[in-house]
């Protein structure tokens, strides 16, 4: 049956000359149709002999399957250029950019505090706070440095106008972040009064201070991290490896070195200064001062109700504005108060 | 403290170098915060005499002259310094030589000329400014001696940052006992035999507050020449321990005060009547400083005074009156121990602070007091002649030392490391602490000059700065674990930062003292809290709302061009009631420029109150009201405005800046702005689970009109509560005006979703709900459905 071989050659030849799927339907009825060329064998079956009719049946089936493929697979070309010449048209530049809010972010310091408070935490450190306005008793006489302490003028205290004009009584700003300290230690043996043996303090307080000054290096405010830890056998080597693990810790390398010399705080006795140098960069060798430390003056834990017998103790103060300029490179303290987006963008 | 090396190591020598020896001080807590050669590096230059000076052929200004380099060395150098004579010696700089700033010194023709050498100026030299002319040097000088040599000039200056408790180490004997006790180096203190009496002048010295003033030495020298010169060394320690040579009486007190730690006075005694007197002063007493200053005395300010007025207060600043001239003939010198708690305080309350001030508010080393008047006798007979009266020592009751005790457990519990007893004796020694032991205790009886030794932890810190802070081994720290809490109705303040910052948001910090017309403006506050020592006068009041700080930091922003600036700052405000001070921490946040960033396929539309009001709402899971509020609030648009309530509680404010304010301050638009309690916005409930219902909801849309003038939070509150029970939700999605809508009259269009946890809602159970509704809306507000 040479016909139908023709029929199919031609057939498939018709499908590809056409790429449009109404275009590919009207073809297929030309073959497949009502009037199509294959129908018109099948109807002619009838006109032959049984014999031949079941041999000629089986061809023209055959045929017409071949058909069928054929159009079914030039039907998924069509359907498949359809969908790429679509997609193509799609298309996007992807280099534009997005749309939507763009990220904020925290302040530098805020950033360094989040991170001691982290870093701390992971020891057992809790988190306090305190007020800014402060009374002199607790920035100072709980300190263990009563009125006229020569040490008073190393802080160059904010004081209040009371209403009639005058240097308010017993009111400032406070100068550091260790009035934290004395409250929370009332208020810890406060809660444990109960117990025989109260459990340690181990607590850090972030804040902001103030003192009058204002240079490159000195900003009439400024942040402050108090930290204390006080217990039946906490030790000045104790102090000294909390620091050097958090300075290492802090900085993320091992390559700094950290030194204590002797100084002086009416509210630790011994007392220390701590440095740092880091290994490279551009700090290279130069020694840092960093904190100040010591270990809990007796007078100051008494002032708590702290036995000083029983209970010792460490505290130390950092300057998280400092760290934040040594960890980021920042060489402007009075950046981080200048509200300056173009700096402040660099820390999102 | 400032003080010249070559000084110190007259005292105490140790085999240290510069550097080795600031190295060792500063680890043993006198801070060395600066360490400086008295003059730069130079090399090859000696002392020189002028023989002749003739005139330079060739140039006017110059002349050339002979000059004697050392026996028999002569050269001829041409020099152009106006005060260049013939027998002057001067420094001068041989061929070869380097001199500051790496100039090189070599023979050549000056005009023709040559010259072999240069004659030096002390700015050449790099020791001092002058440049007007050469240094001119004693005549006894000698030539050929190398100048460094001569001048002491390779000698360093060291400034000590010293903590207030180390008062005993003010002088160049304290510190030369430091550093013996921390080196083992021999130390020779000066030597202060009692000068010969040779006049029988005296003053009797009354101690009329012997509390305040438990020691005064006094003694009358006569017939001084105060115009005497201070000799070349005096003037050079003085001057390298950063005082000004003034005359020779007033350079020996001060040579005294820095050698010994002992403050000294001299009056003129020609002005004094009577007997000298330490008493407290009587209330409004006046007294001229010598620094001009006129003052009221308060009644507990220590003064020395005569039977006839009052001459100095005392310790601090002696009186003008009384005070020594080169015209003085008779001199009454005082040398008293003041206790620290009569002086300190004082010279600052009078906004000033001196070098005896300073001591004595740390403490004065009482046993000392004679000798140091022996010692400034001796250098006064030495320098202006005169006759010495006997020294009038009036005592009461000194400080006791009082023995602290030191337990060798107690140094190991403090410090973590264990000491043996030989150790800590030796430590002891070497500070020349006395004590005596008793088992494993030392009693320790600290000297008259360590006001620093009161307690066991003291003598603990000592021990340890003898033994070195670094050598203290640091180890990690024993601690019983314990879990933190975590409260869950709390959230940490940095969620909230991030979050905030996350939509777009920038932190900043501000001070929080402000510019008093920011308070005026921003919070209509006319009684700040007014700082009483402000830094600067716009800096003087503290912040009781954080807006202003975010407004300037706006404005700061805009003129660096900054289009769109998100910023918020979390700080604490304060106000005032009475003797009370409110300080609570608030959260504040600015918006200003498009609402979302500016870009291609955007409407870039400005930032309006809805969107900084979703930002504010996205803080909270509670659902936040918002009500106009009852007072206008003085930094927001009164009609765009809203006091924000949390629980029925007031919580704070958002709206857009008064236009005013924008005017005021430089603001091409106004911003918008929110303050609330942070406290608010920390809390959050802890969730609790409520049935989720398995059976369809049902949602109908509402749409009706209603006057202009209605609000809809008051709509939506009042149909949520008349809505029946299977009303779970009511969300408003559109309101419109316009065309089909009469005029004052608005369409409003809700989402009403019910739904039932026991069974499917029947349509005639949603159409009743609607009804109900509707028939409320109808009554309270007039509304119509919109058809």
């Amino acid at each position: 049956m040479q016909n139908l071989d023709s029929i199919i050659q031609n057939a498939r030849a018709a499908f590809a000359a056409v790429s449009d799927p109404n275009a590919l339907e009207q073809v297929k009825a030309h073959y497949l149709g009502k009037s199509g060329q294959i129908t018109a064998l099948l109807k002619d079956l009838g006109r032959l002999a049984a014999e031949e009719k079941k041999k000629a049946g089986a061809a023209i089936n055959q045929a017409k399957a071949a058909v069928e493929a054929a159009l079914t697979a030039r039907r998924e070309d069509i359907r498949r250029a359809a969908l790429a010449a679509r997609l193509a048209e799609e298309a996007l530049d992807v280099t534009l950019p997005g749309r939507g809010e763009a990220r904020g972010g925290l302040h530098p310091v805020t950033r360094t505090l989040e991170r001691i408070e982290q870093l701390f935490a992971s020891i057992g450190f809790s988190v306090a706070d305190g007020p800014e306005i402060e009374t002199d008793f607790y920035n100072f006489t709980a300190l263990n440095t009563p009125e006229d302490h020569p040490a008073r003028s190393m802080h160059d205290t904010f004081y209040l106008q009371d209403e009639a004009g005058k240097v308010a009584e017993n009111v400032l700003l406070r100068t550091h972040t260790s009035p934290i300290q004395a409250r929370y230690m009332q208020a810890h043996v406060e809660r444990y009064k109960h117990l025989d043996t109260m459990p340690e303090i181990r607590v850090i307080a972030p804040g902001r201070v103030y003192r009058v000054d204002s240079d490159a290096t000195h900003s009439p405010m400024f942040h402050q991290v108090e930290g204390l830890w006080v217990g039946e056998a906490v030790s000045f080597a104790d102090l000294k490896g909390v620091i050097a693990d958090f300075l290492k810790r802090f900085f993320e390398t091992d390559d700094l070195r950290v030194r204590f010399r002797p100084s002086f705080f009416p509210f630790t006795e011994p007392s220390a200064e701590i440095d740092v140098a880091f290994m490279g960069g551009a700090l290279k060798g130069r020694w840092l001062e960093i904190a100040g430390c010591g270990m809990v003056h007796p007078n100051v834990l008494k002032h708590a109700g702290i036995d000083p017998e029983k209970y010792t103790g460490f505290a130390f103060g950092f300057g998280p504005d400092r760290l934040t300029m040594l960890r980021y490179g920042v060489n402007d303290l009075r950046l981080f108060f200048e509200g300056d987006l173009r700096f402040l963008r660099q820390f999102v | 403290m400032q003080f010249s090396e070559s000084w110190l190591r007259t005292f105490v020598n140790p085999d240290l170098s510069s550097d080795a020896l600031a190295h060792l001080l500063t680890m043993a807590g006198l801070e060395v915060e600066e360490l400086e050669p008295v003059a730069p590096d130079f090399t090859q230059v000696v002392v020189a005499r002028v023989e002749s000076v003739v005139k330079h052929p060739d140039a006017d200004r110059l002349n050339v002259c002979q000059v004697v380099l050392s026996d028999g060395v002569k050269a001829q150098i041409v020099c152009g310094a106006p005060n260049v004579a013939a027998g002057l010696k001067v420094p001068c700089a041989l061929p070869g030589a380097t001199l500051p700033g790496n100039f090189k010194i070599r023979t050549a023709k000056v005009r023709g000329v040559e010259s072999a050498g240069m004659l030096c100026s002390a700015k050449e030299l790099g020791i001092a400014e002058d440049a007007s002319g050469l240094l001119a040097l004693p005549e006894d000088a000698p030539v050929g001696k190398s100048i460094r040599e001569y001048l002491d000039l390779d000698d360093h200056r060291y400034t000590l940052k010293l903590t207030p408790n180390r008062a005993d180490c003010l002088s160049l004997t304290g510190i030369a006992r430091e550093v013996a006790a921390l080196t083992g180096a021999p130390v020779v203190y000066p030597a202060t035999p009692a000068v010969p009496v040779t006049d029988d002048s005296r003053r009797k010295v009354l101690l009329d507050a012997p509390e305040a003033c438990p020691r005064y030495c006094g003694r009358v020298i006569r017939g001084v020449n105060a115009k005497a010169p201070t000799p070349e060394w005096m003037r050079r320690r003085l001057e390298r321990s950063g005082l000004r040579s003034v005359s020779a009486l007033v350079d020996v007190t001060n040579y005294v005060l820095l050698e010994l730690g002992q403050p000294l006075h001299a009056f003129d005694n020609a002005k004094l009547t009577g007997d000298i007197h330490a008493r407290l002063a009587i209330s409004g007493e006046k007294l001229t400083l010598l620094n001009g200053q006129d003052i009221a005395l308060a009644d507990d300010i220590l003064v020395i005074a005569d039977d006839a007025k009052v001459l100095a207060m005392a310790g601090v600043m002696g009186g003008e009156e009384s005070a020594i001239s080169l015209e003085t003939r008779d001199v009454f010198l005082e040398s008293a121990f003041f206790a620290p708690k009569a002086i300190a305080g004082r010279a600052r309350r009078y906004n000033f602070s001196s070098d005896a001030s300073h001591r004595y508010e740390r403490g004065v080393d009482w046993g000392n007091c004679a000798n140091a008047l022996e010692r400034a006798t001796a250098l006064v007979l030495e320098l202006c002649g005169g006759q010495a009266g006997a020294v009038t020592e009036t005592s009461a009751r000194l400080p006791e030392p009082k023995p602290v005790r030191l337990r060798l457990a107690r140094l190991q519990k403090v410090l973590g490391v264990s000491f043996a007893a030989e150790q800590v004796a030796t430590f002891l020694e070497r500070l020349a602490l006395a004590f005596v032991r008793e088992g494993d205790d030392f009693i320790v009886t600290p000297q008259s000059y360590r006001f620093d030794i009161e307690i066991e932890e003291d003598l603990i810190e000592e021990v340890a700065r003898l033994h070195g802070y670094d050598n203290i081994p640091g180890h990690a720290p024993k601690g019983r674990l314990a879990m933190l809490p975590q409260a869950e109705n709390r959230r940490p303040l940095y969620r909230v930062r991030q979050q905030i910052a996350d939509r777009g948001f920038q932190e900043v910090i501000n001070f929080a003292f402000v510019p008093e017309a920011w308070e005026q403006d921003f919070s209509a506050n006319l009684r700040p809290i007014r700082l009483a020592n402000p830094i600067a006068s716009q800096l003087a009041v503290m912040r009781s709302s954080l807006f202003g700080g975010l407004i300037e930091n706006l404005a700061v922003n805009l003129k660096r061009k900054q289009s769109r600036v998100r910023l918020f700052e979390l700080g604490r405000c304060f106000t005032q009631s009475g003797a009370d001070y409110a300080q609570p921490w608030r959260l504040a946040a600015l918006a200003y420029g498009t609402a979302q960033p500016e870009g291609w396929g955007r409407d870039n539309r400005k930032v309006d109150f809805f969107d900084l009001k979703a930002d504010l709402e996205s803080l909270f899971a509670a659902e936040l009201s918002f009500v106009r509020p009852e007072q206008p609030h003085p930094a927001l648009h009164p009609g765009r405005a809203a006091s924000v309530h949390l629980n029925g509680r007031e919580i704070g404010c958002l709206g857009e800046l008064h236009p005013e304010w924008a005017q005021k301050y430089d603001l091409p638009a106004a911003p918008i702005v929110f303050e609330i309690d942070l406290d608010a916005v920390t809390q959050s409930a802890i969730p609790a689970y409520a049935e989720v219902s398995k059976f369809q909801p049902a949602v109908r849309d509402l749409a009706i009109v209603v006057d202009q003038s209605v609000v809809l939070g008051d709509l939506l509150k009042g149909m949520k509560a008349h809505a029946p029970s299977q009303v779970c939700d009511i969300q408003f999605f559109d309101i419109y005006q316009g065309k089909g809508i009469p005029d004052g009259r608005k369409s409003l269009a809700f989402r009403i979703v019910m739904q039932d946890t026991q069974r499917t809602l029947l349509d005639a159970d949603i159409d009743a709900a609607v009804v109900k509704i509707t028939t409320y809306l109808e009554q309270n507000f007039q509304a119509q459905l919109r058809a």
